[in-house]
């Protein structure tokens, strides 16, 4: 079962970018690139040997494998539906956010490790967004922990969330939080332009310009499986509120996410950096109102 | 006293006499120019320096917008006196790419002037010392201050550059803009061949963006000197080439802007109709760019029936399709937010760098030489409205671009029209190109073209013999770049592409 878990999450990782660029080529009327595009660039990229600059220490050459050992270590964490992850112990939920700011973490040291203007300024948006971005990812957390009575989330998925009606809402509007969390964390529109070349305006791809070869494909396969867990997490909140499936979870995760960053990424334009902030504040606005109104659901219960 | 101080044409004119020219003592210059120069009716088209038989002649070319005359001037001093000349600069910073080039080629100082810098780095410039490698560029000194340096070499396909900012964080305080990577010697080059058609190539190589427009203002340079009366059809032909121009690199303009913010529908939509733009020049002359389709004295691709219902088609379409587009981005509140106050360029600051073309419209300064200097068909046919916004933020340089679009459809509509009512049923009465026309001597004449960016200026000196002896090209650009660098102070230095894009000027133009 934990085989077919991990296989489902691995799936789910590797279509959603597919599925994202489908999305955009169907709505901007164009054929658009081929279904597995961005596995054949990675293949390329993993035959091509990475070259460094002279100004870069190796810390810089060590960043990627920490940021994709975090990002696959965070992945087994997560389950489908009610299958049992690989890795599952008490408070890994709080070992999933702290494994990806990990990731982050070491991704800003090497930007930083650069000495470019560019990666510099990357790397302290990165940082101020992903500080912001915690608070609503813990919150979320602790309202699905608050509700099972478990800090797994195998626990919490597998038979902890109520399945009264109040709880639908509250589940509903957990997945809706980690979805706009999923544009966040992969960098996506109205947050980030994963398709600009204006390093002026990146975030995300800015810190990643000194990569190259397998490096980069490191980075941007973790990028996959960080969207991926996200994804998994909202379907399966989703998911929760009819019965909690395996099945259901997995192409809803990919579906739901594929279509949501496609159909954003088509019709919007991004955010004006300083706005990122209110948007992301936003987010931690909507967690709290969240976890406060599945505190108050909570204690009703135990009223009768 | 005054009106001896200027020789006064206008658009229409011939070429004038060098010896017509009045020669006026520098003091006098600059009292003159001082004062007219802070009237907004007037600004400085171009002013340079030639070397004339042992002395350096300063010809000055000053618009006024109000009546529609191009005042020309002159000072000159010995060819090898250094005595410096107070800068006009100081008082006019709508002059400092002039002096500056004027001093980077002949090391003529300018007193007081406040950015002496280089400009464009001249192959043959004074002093071979000041190089790219050593640009003085602007410091200041601060502990939360930091430099960002872009460019010369930037991400995808674009001119080289160099743009220095000085952040606070994101916050832009200061942007230096150090060009010339794209100086290739165009002037040069038309003063080394005497094979008009070979100038008329170099012209539509001026700006690629422009070729329809430096074309026509070499054309226009070139006939004023040979006294050649154009048919009036040739002018329509010419500003419909002109307006198809305008409209496909508008279209393009807000498709880059769509980019830039990560709208996908307008950059697609976009894309596809500027494509449908420069077919259609393409259908017209062989070349999307509409290279090779202005000639002096004719042209080698005259109207037909046939291509003219295409492009009357063709452009009633895209002015639809683009309609649509316009609707949406105007009505999208994600857009809306990126480009409405953003990159702000006031009025009184527009005037005091002597902006012009569209981006100077934007900011509320009517500068349009169909308006103000019309010749030929907008003369004759068209009587211009130019199209104003006072926000003088990206939204406005936006919407300029969105109201000029369909503008330009109904010129090309009207005029084909009446080509169609005229010469449907008789040939095209457009002449063959001459490239032979005796050129009067010891003259002065210049094309003067609002291109889709601005006032684009061709000014051509001939010798005693009548052959060209100097050239001088401006690119709108090159008054326009100091807008950007104010556009951008105080912004996000996320915004600088848009705001960059919402301009988007022309390095080769700039360089030359």
């Amino acid at each position: 079962m934990a085989l077919l878990n991990t296989f489902l999450l691995l799936l789910a990782a590797l279509c959603i970018p597919g599925l994202i660029n489908r999305t955009r080529a169907l709505l901007a009327g164009r054929k658009g690139i081929r279904f597995a595009q961005h596995l054949y660039d990675v293949r390329l990229l993993l035959h091509k040997e990475a070259v460094y600059s002279t100004t870069t220490t190796a810390l810089f050459r060590a960043v990627p494998s920490v940021y994709l050992g975090a990002a696959i270590v965070a992945a087994l964490l997560i389950p489908t539906g009610e299958l049992t992850p690989l890795l599952s112990f008490d408070g890994d939920l709080v070992a999933f956010a702290y494994l990806l700011a990990l990731g982050r973490t070491a991704l800003i040291l090497a930007a930083m490790d650069t000495g470019s203007s560019f990666e510099g300024m990357g790397a302290s948006r990165e940082a101020l967004y992903g500080m912001l971005v915690e608070p609503a990812l813990l919150l979320t957390f602790g309202t699905l922990a608050l509700l099972a009575g478990y800090t797994s989330f195998a626990d919490i998925f597998n038979d902890g969330l109520p399945d009264d009606v109040q709880f639908i809402i509250v589940l509903l509007f957990a997945a809706y939080v980690l979805l706009k969390i999923v544009f966040t964390e992969s960098g996506r529109i109205p947050v980030d332009d994963p398709r600009t070349h204006l390093e002026l305006t990146m975030i995300h791809e800015v810190m990643c310009l000194d990569y190259c070869g397998v490096d980069l494909a490191y980075i941007k396969m973790a990028g996959w499986l960080k969207t991926a867990s996200f994804a998994m997490l909202a379907a399966n909140a989703a998911a929760a509120t009819f019965g909690l499936r395996w099945w259901v979870a997995a192409p809803l995760s990919v579906v739901l996410t594929g279509v949501a960053v496609g159909v954003v990424e088509s019709t919007q334009a991004r955010n004006k950096l300083a706005r990122n902030t209110t948007f992301i504040l936003t987010i931690v606005a909507l967690a709290a109102l969240l976890f406060f109104t599945a505190y108050l659901l909570q204690l009703n219960i135990a009223i009768q | 006293m005054n009106a001896m101080k200027y020789l006064t044409t206008d658009n229409t004119s011939g070429a004038v006499r060098l010896k017509d020219i009045p020669e006026v003592p520098y003091a006098a210059f600059y009292d003159d120019l001082a004062g007219k120069l802070s009237e907004p009716r007037y600004h400085v088209a171009h002013y340079f320096a030639l070397p004339d038989e042992g002395r350096m002649r300063f010809y000055c070319l000053v618009l006024d917008d109000a009546e529609g005359r191009v005042l020309i001037t002159s000072h000159a001093t010995e060819y090898y006196d250094d005595t410096a000349l107070p800068s006009l600069t100081a008082l006019h910073a709508q002059l400092h790419p002039f002096e500056r080039d004027i001093t980077e080629r002949y090391g003529i100082r300018f007193d007081g002037q406040p950015w002496p810098k280089p400009l464009r780095f001249p192959f043959d410039r004074y002093d071979r010392r000041s190089s790219m490698d050593n640009y003085p560029f602007y410091t200041m000194e601060g502990r939360s201050l930091h430099e960002v340096n872009v460019g010369p070499i930037h991400a995808g396909i674009i001119e080289p550059g160099a743009f220095r900012f000085i952040c606070n964080g994101e916050q832009v305080l200061h942007l230096e803009i150090a060009l010339g990577y794209q100086h290739r010697g165009v002037e040069r080059a038309f003063e080394t061949t005497e094979n008009r058609l070979r100038q008329a190539c170099l012209a539509e190589a001026v700006a690629g963006d422009s070729a329809v427009a430096h074309a026509l203002a070499y054309a226009e340079a070139v006939e004023r000197l040979t006294g050649f009366e154009r048919p009036a059809q040739l002018d329509r032909e010419r500003a419909i080439a002109l307006e198809l121009e305008r409209m496909a690199m508008q279209i393009a303009d807000t498709g880059a802007l769509s980019t830039d913010v990560g709208y996908q529908l307008g950059q697609v939509a976009c894309e596809a109709l500027r494509t449908m733009t420069i077919n259609t020049t393409q259908a017209w002359c062989g070349n999307r760019f509409g290279k090779g389709l202005v000639r002096p004295h004719g042209t080698d691709h005259p109207l037909t029936p046939e291509k003219s219902a295409m492009i009357r088609r063709n452009v009633r379409e895209i002015a639809r399709r683009y309609e649509e587009v316009r609707r949406d981005i105007c009505s999208s509140p994600t857009l809306l937010a990126r480009f409405e106050q953003c990159g702000i360029v006031p009025r009184d600051e527009m005037l005091r760098i002597g902006g012009v073309g569209q981006a100077a419209r934007a900011s509320g300064v009517a500068r349009d030489l169909r308006t103000t200097h019309p010749s030929g068909a907008y003369a004759k046919h068209l009587h211009h409205e130019t199209i104003v916004e006072e926000q003088g933020d990206v939204m406005a340089r936006l919407l300029v671009r969105c109201r000029e679009v369909p503008q330009s459809a109904e010129y090309v509509d009207r005029l084909l029209s009446i080509y169609e009512g005229k010469y449907a049923a008789t040939e095209n009465p457009c002449p063959h190109p001459d490239y032979a026309a005796p050129l009067l001597p010891s003259s002065l004449s210049f094309g003067l073209i609002e291109g889709w960016r601005g006032e684009t200026l061709h000014v051509a000196l001939t010798d005693a013999v009548g052959h060209i002896a100097a050239c001088r090209i401006k690119d709108p650009s090159l008054h326009n770049w100091m807008a950007l660098a104010l556009a951008v102070r105080g912004e996000g230095i996320s915004d600088f592409p848009i705001c960059n894009k919402s301009f988007n000027l022309s390095y080769c133009g700039h360089d030359l």
